[in-house]
């Protein structure tokens, strides 16, 4: 029985599957117990580590001394107070997109739709707002927020409805529902959404200053953060403390035992597919809602990309994406300064976050590798 | 110069010589999945490949002046990256599907970084097969123009072909895909094999992208590739991981794609947006009616795990 404890606890407190750790007994340090949990805030934070000297020899390569742009991104993310509110402002939308893949990923599913269910759940909230204009701004709000998550919802949903009826490879069809969802979006807002005043930049309707969600008192940060932070508490509860979350883990373990112990595989990887759609639904609403007042290209942005990199990151667990958001947020919020000040293309920030995601996945590798109780790596 | 236009005719015109140039890329890009898939390997990093070869090709053309060494760095760039994605999928417990995607991203994010400075300059870039010389008509004339890249990999899927199911280096590469274990007993190195394998896929889909930068559309820009690398990936699916077939599945992709722009060269621009839109659209439809929740199709190289 103790045996049995022991192995429930390291699952959840691990956040991802994993293999049991052997029982030994004897030592007075418990390395089968404590040793996974080393491993996992160990290893993320060495591929970090690692990320980052592979990134200062890039910058070096490129012609700058890497401490400087690095004591810059820190300055730029978490330096000042307005720097530290830029890093929440676009660690807000992080939080809910990564809820998009880890969700799924419960199930053992790769999805990488979270730009496309960003873009549709915000361009239903756009149409829900602009037809329900002169209303008051209670009904305004919860008509693009119904809207926003019911599109977003149904973009990656119908990924996982395809998974369960038609074997489709979900990684695959996310993907394709992505552009999809960007051509929509250029339709609607280049034709029958089209604000004809706006000339350069073809949008959608103004929703109207009223309809607009205010920033968190005392702060520049609009309340999306809030729902940001909520979303993931919530996705950590649904996940490891509820019978739906359990037999998710069971699907994604193996989809014929979870048949076999009676856990309707259909019905959760579908249900939990669009869970994960209607949370980058809402993080797309709330980009039109707060931000934007409208939707137009600036949609597109790549919250949903590099929500598939907070999630695997923080290794699908609800609670590690807040931190890793506000990581990423912050490493996207230093993005303008190393432009200003070291000349720098915008695409620096993407090359960093490419070298983190490559080297992250190439450290799984690392786990379960390390003899324990000497801890050394064994790579 | 003729003064006629082909009124209607010039719809179906312009979506063949429209399929012949969108399916290019395609084309070259699900050769290298298939041939890497043939070993057992889902490279979802081809998208990131694509881009990365568009911008290499684009840059080297530039610099020396010679589109086709541009086309030559473009698939050695796109190995060297192959090479990275076989070498770490290699080590254990290492998901090919997720680091494909880091690929992706990080493809993506190197080319736009290093391809800063060639927004702007005008780079050589490859000419066309003059298959129109016979007629006056400047439409005709431009729509028989034949790309080269399209013809080398049209001849090159055929070769594969034979090459996967008549020599002795196909039959290595498949019997890696179906059993690796099989492979280890008759003393094949599998991580050898399956990192060839994704080596030529990325030779190959850095070919890809030179055509993309080099002849249509013919510039460097960050808005280049919009999905085809991991398009060609689901095209493999549909094309049942043949290459002959790859051949047929991208020239119908790229009609697909040609759509819009056919109809928008005849005066048709309405739902322009949701034309572009229809190669996605074709795309999912197909992997729905070709996939099958219970059994996995036929053709499928039994170690792979990207249709399940």
């Amino acid at each position: 029985m103790a045996i049995v404890a022991q192995s429930t606890e390291f699952v959840a407190a691990d956040g991802s599957k994993g293999t049991l750790p052997p029982a030994r007994s004897g030592p007075v340090v418990d390395w089968a117990r404590l040793g996974p949990k080393l491993e996992a805030f160990g290893i993320p934070l060495l591929a970090l580590g690692l990320s980052l000297i592979l990134f200062g020899a890039f910058v070096i390569v490129a012609g700058h001394n890497p401490f400087d742009v690095y004591a810059e991104m820190y300055r730029g993310a978490f330096g000042t107070w307005f720097s530290f509110q830029n890093t929440l402002q676009r660690a807000s939308p992080l939080m809910l997109t990564a809820l998009c893949t880890a969700l799924p990923a419960r199930c053992g599913l790769i999805v990488i739709g979270g730009e496309g269910a960003f873009v549709i759940g915000g361009l239903g909230a756009a149409a829900a707002g602009v037809a329900l204009i002169g209303a008051p701004s209670v009904v305004v709000l919860s008509g693009m927020f119904v809207a926003g998550a019911i599109f977003g919802g149904l973009w990656v949903g119908g990924a996982g409805l395809l998974r369960v009826r038609r074997g489709v490879n979900e990684t695959i069809s996310s993907l394709l529902l992505t552009y999809i969802g960007i051509a929509l979006l250029n339709h609607f807002v280049e034709g029958p959404l089209r604000d004809p005043e706006s000339l350069n930049k073809p949008s959608t309707l103004h929703i109207g200053e009223a309809n607009m969600v205010g920033p968190i008192p005392g702060l520049d940060v609009h309340f999306g953060l809030v729902v940001g932070v909520l979303a993931c508490i919530a996705a950590f509860v649904l996940m490891k403390r509820t019978v739906f979350g359990f037999g998710a883990a069971i699907v994604g373990g193996n989809p014929r035992a979870a048949r076999l112990s009676g856990v309707r595989v259909g019905r959760t990887v579908v249900l939990t597919c669009a869970l994960a759609g209607a949370a980058a639904g809402i993080a797309g609403t709330f980009e039109v809602a707060a931000v934007h007042g409208r939707a137009n290209a600036s949609l597109v942005a790549g919250y949903g990309y590099a929500g598939i990199l907070v999630s695997f990151l923080a290794r699908h667990d609800g609670l590690a994406i807040i931190p890793v958001s506000l990581f990423l947020g912050g490493i996207a919020a230093s993005g303008g300064l190393l432009q200003r000040v070291f000349g720098l293309p915008d695409a620096t920030v993407a090359v960093l976050q490419g070298i983190l995601f490559v080297v992250l996945i190439a450290s799984d590798t690392l786990y379960g590798r390390v003899r324990w109780p000497s801890p050394k790596e064994a790579s | 110069m003729a003064d006629t236009t082909l009124g209607l005719w010039g719809i179906p015109l312009a979506m063949v010589a429209g399929a012949i140039r969108v399916s290019t890329p395609f084309l070259f890009v699900s050769l290298g999945e298939c041939l890497t898939e043939r070993s057992g390997r889902v490279n979802l990093g081809l998208e990131g490949t694509l881009v990365m070869g568009a911008m290499s090709a684009y840059g080297i053309s530039y610099l020396s002046g010679s589109p086709w060494l541009g086309v030559v760095a473009a698939g050695v760039i796109g190995a060297l990256l192959g090479a990275l994605h076989g070498v770490l999928c290699s080590k254990p417990r290492v998901n090919d599907i997720a680091l494909g995607i880091a690929l992706m991203l990080l493809g993506v994010g190197l080319a736009f970084f290093l391809g800063k400075p060639l927004i702007q300059p005008t780079a050589p870039r490859l000419g066309a097969i003059p298959l129109g010389f016979f007629t006056d008509n400047a439409q005709l004339r431009s729509a028989l123009d034949v790309n080269v890249l399209f013809v080398i990999g049209a001849l090159l899927a055929p070769a594969l072909h034979h090459a996967l199911w008549r020599t002795r280096w196909g039959l290595v590469i498949r019997t890696v895909g179906e059993s690796a274990d099989a492979a280890r007993a008759v003393g094949y190195n599998v991580d050898q094999v399956r990192l060839f394998a994704t080596m030529a896929g990325g030779f190959l889909a850095g070919v890809g992208g030179s055509f993309l930068s080099l002849y249509y559309p013919g510039s460097w820009n960050e808005g280049l590739s919009s999905g085809q690398g991991l398009m060609a990936v689901a095209l493999v699916i549909f094309a049942r991981w043949s290459p002959k077939r790859c051949l047929y599945a991208s020239l119908l992709f790229g009609g697909a794609g040609a759509i819009g722009p056919a109809l928008q060269s005849v005066g048709i621009t309405g739902g322009y947006y949701l034309w572009n839109a229809a190669p996605y659209v074709l795309t999912l439809v197909i992997l729905t009616l070709s996939s099958s929740a219970t059994k996995a199709s036929a053709d499928m190289p039994a170690a792979l795990g990207v249709a399940r």
